[in-house]
């Protein structure tokens, strides 16, 4: 199966600083050669801390900004030749939706207005159908048609977040990029959201690019994996393969770091000592190295490559063949006590019996496959 | 479950007056204490009143549109009955407080070392290099490296997670019986959460002080925390031990909120999701609060408002149906 986008090389270094006469004279590396490749229908996310340029990616492959080397390939095209027509014809078929729901959609605008906009601007439903498609598009992420009416402020901030979802969905796309979609909703919300983005997978087969930076999110929702430190990619793997044998030392701290809803859970965590090192002046060698618990001299000086396993697992460490089993840091499974288990099953078969995260409800046909 | 808390809250009330005259119900009848070097974890999403109570221990809450009663027992104190001089005395004393913006928190305009040697100076008194010393000492035991030369920096120069090692150490001053952490890690990345989680076990774990911990991150409170309350639309729906809460939860609304996280060590085809939204607090529902969204609820819970009952021993439920069990066997 050919892959429905192909990056390759990518490169972006900001300007941070110029000299009196305007010479860039410091940069921000924030992405420095990140490949990767998404089927369609699959799941790819983009993991790491602050300033590790998982949003830069985003935008890249959107070309929101432009590259300064490297290629993205999405169906067989290249996207950086493309002119300004191939350009728009290409944002109908990749869109994203961004972590701050409050801040992206226009106030002034009512909800009706904003998902009739992208209708209008690639000309694809006739203007006497659109209030119709609209409301079938409302319908899609669980909202009432009626409520095209209203404006964004009217709306609570999960509500606005299936807007933007809707707005995205309109155009019909292959591809939509989740810029931490979740993180700014309280946890009930959160996983609406998440549900809800699953169900739309399932049934158009999107593809989604999902960054975050919190790896239980990724775990649940994620095909495969890529964690990136400060602009690289330091282990990209099938998402199972990744979270039951995290290789590179970056991801096994990220792993342990996130507290376990579990208040007896045995496991070590990693506590990574200092500070994230800037972008602006990455270490040298191994990007990592100064807060690898595993480090020896050829990480300062030497930087490694991302090389990948029979089964497509990557890591870029010179130490992945060395290090110790992984196995201490992971959780202990079980999480749920068989008391809790059933109260949640129970509580969510009846919740189910209302409304569900959105899709499928009141038979709308779909025009969107 | 001490015999004497170190603070005791009961009844507490807060009422909101808006300049429209509508009144919100912001908190209403909560029961906590706290006993010497315990961790309460006090959880709920946006809105439940979490802060709003611990603003109020603070004495933070404007007087004129926020009307407050019960009452806060705090070391011999009632500190709602307590003179705005007294509370400023305790404040950065015995009684200390680490907010979730570490940027806004600081001033920016004065070194990290002049803020903190201000609040020595405030309730200590001694010497500016008596003071200078201690503080030196307080960004060591916070892990700040080179704090010789760090005390002289301004908040602008330190990264987040520095900052908020920083308000810790502010904090921590004048080793305070009571520390109140308002979502401490929310803004921080994930490893550097995890060292300030780390930093705060091992202060408490030395100083033996008493913690709330006010999150939305129930796992967060399953790594710190011994004693657990969880708020719903201005109430405490649940109050349990740890292990309790997260084992047998007593209320559908921690059952809906354990359900609904994406969790490392169980994978959910399907999360749970508790449908609805939140009541409007300017006219709270008469009977349960989260009646409208509970997937168990039936007619009496409507009706009036449930009482916090213990249902185990040492674990309150204010749900009629509770235990729960029966409803699932």
């Amino acid at each position: 199966m050919t892959a429905l986008l192909e990056v390759s090389g990518l490169v972006k270094h900001f300007v941070a600083e110029r000299s009196l006469f305007g010479r860039p004279v410091a940069h921000v590396r924030a992405v420095d050669g990140v490949s990767f490749s998404l089927e369609a229908g699959k799941t790819l996310a983009l993991v790491g801390e602050s300033g590790c340029g998982k949003s830069t990616v985003s935008r890249l492959v959107l070309r929101l900004i432009e590259p300064d080397a490297g290629t993205v390939r999405f169906d067989g095209r290249d996207l950086l030749a493309l002119d300004a027509g191939g350009l728009r014809k290409f944002r109908r078929e990749a869109q994203i939706i961004f972590q701050d729901p409050y801040a992206s959609l226009n106030p002034r605008m009512t909800v009706g207005q904003i998902l009739t906009e992208p209708l209008a601007l690639h000309d694809l439903v006739p203007p006497p159908q659109r209030r119709a498609r609209v409301a079938e598009i409302l319908r899609l992420v669980g909202l009432e048609p009626r409520l095209a009416r209203r404006y964004p402020h009217e709306f609570s901030g999960g509500q606005r977040q299936r807007i933007a979802i809707a707005r995205a969905l309109a155009v019909e796309p292959k591809l939509i990029i989740c810029d931490e979609p979740v993180s700014a909703l309280d946890v009930s919300i959160r996983s609406q959201i998440l549900n809800l983005l699953r169900e739309l997978q399932d049934r158009f087969g999107l593809a989604y690019i999902f960054v975050s930076h919190d790896l239980a999110v990724v775990k649940h929702i994620a095909d495969h994996v890529a964690v990136m430190n400060l602009g690289q990619i330091v282990e990209t793997a099938e998402a199972d393969a990744l979270f039951a044998s995290p290789r590179h030392p970056y991801s096994r701290a990220l792993l342990s770091a996130i507290p376990l809803p579990q208040p007896k859970a045995k496991r070590t965590t990693v506590l990574l000592e200092g500070e994230i090192p800037s972008a602006l002046n990455p270490p040298a060698g191994c990007r990592f190295h100064t807060r690898c618990p595993f480090v020896i001299e050829r990480c300062r000086n030497q930087a490694p490559a991302l090389l990948a396993d029979g089964t497509g697992h990557a890591t870029a460490c010179h130490r992945t063949a060395e290090l110790p089993s992984a196995d201490a840091i992971l959780p202990t499974a079980g999480g749920f006590s068989p008391a809790l288990a059933k109260l949640v099953a129970a509580f969510s078969r009846k919740t189910e019996g209302g409304s569900p995260a959105g899709v499928g409800i009141q038979g709308t046909a779909s025009t969107t496959k | 479950m001490s015999a004497s808390p170190l603070i005791e809250i009961r009844d507490l009330r807060i009422r909101f007056h808006g300049d429209d005259g509508r009144i919100t119900h912001a908190v209403d009848s909560v029961d906590l204490s706290v006993a010497n070097g315990a961790t309460l974890g006090l959880v709920g999403e946006s809105g439940c009143g979490k802060s709003v109570t611990s603003l109020a221990i603070m004495g933070l809450l404007p007087k004129q549109s926020a009307e407050i009663s019960g009452a806060i027992r705090f070391d011999g104190l009632d500190l709602l009955q307590t003179p705005d001089p007294t509370l400023r005395d305790l404040r950065g004393d015995r009684l200390a407080m680490i907010f979730q913006e570490p940027m806004t928190s600081l001033n920016p305009s004065f070194t990290i070392g002049d803020q903190i040697i201000e609040t020595i100076l405030r309730h200590r008194g001694g010497s500016r290099k008596g003071a200078r010393e201690r503080a030196v000492e307080l960004l060591r035991r916070v892990h700040i490296p080179s704090p010789e030369r760090r005390i002289d920096e301004y908040p602008h120069k330190l990264s987040g997670g520095m900052r908020q090692r920083v308000m810790i150490a502010m904090a921590l001053a004048c080793d305070p019986r009571l520390l109140i952490a308002d979502e401490p890690t929310t803004a921080l990345d994930v490893t550097l959460q995890a060292q300030i989680l780390e930093l705060m076990r091992e202060l408490k774990a030395a100083s033996g002080a008493a913690i709330i911990l006010i999150t939305h991150d129930l796992g967060v409170v399953a790594e710190v925390c011994d004693e657990v309350a969880v708020m719903y639309a201005g109430e405490i729906v649940e109050r349990a031990a740890v292990d309790e809460l997260f084992s047998a939860p007593q209320h559908p609304y921690t059952v809906g909120l354990l359900g609904s996280i994406p969790r490392l060590d169980h994978r959910a085809e399907q999360l749970a999701t508790i449908e609805g939204m939140v009541p409007n607090m300017a006219q709270p529902p008469a009977g349960c609060r989260f009646a409208a969204r509970c997937p168990f609820v039936i007619e009496p819970c409507t009706a009036a408002p449930p009482p916090l009952v213990e249902v185990s021993p040492g674990h309150l439920s204010r749900c009629i149906r509770a235990p729960l069990e029966r409803l699932v066997s």
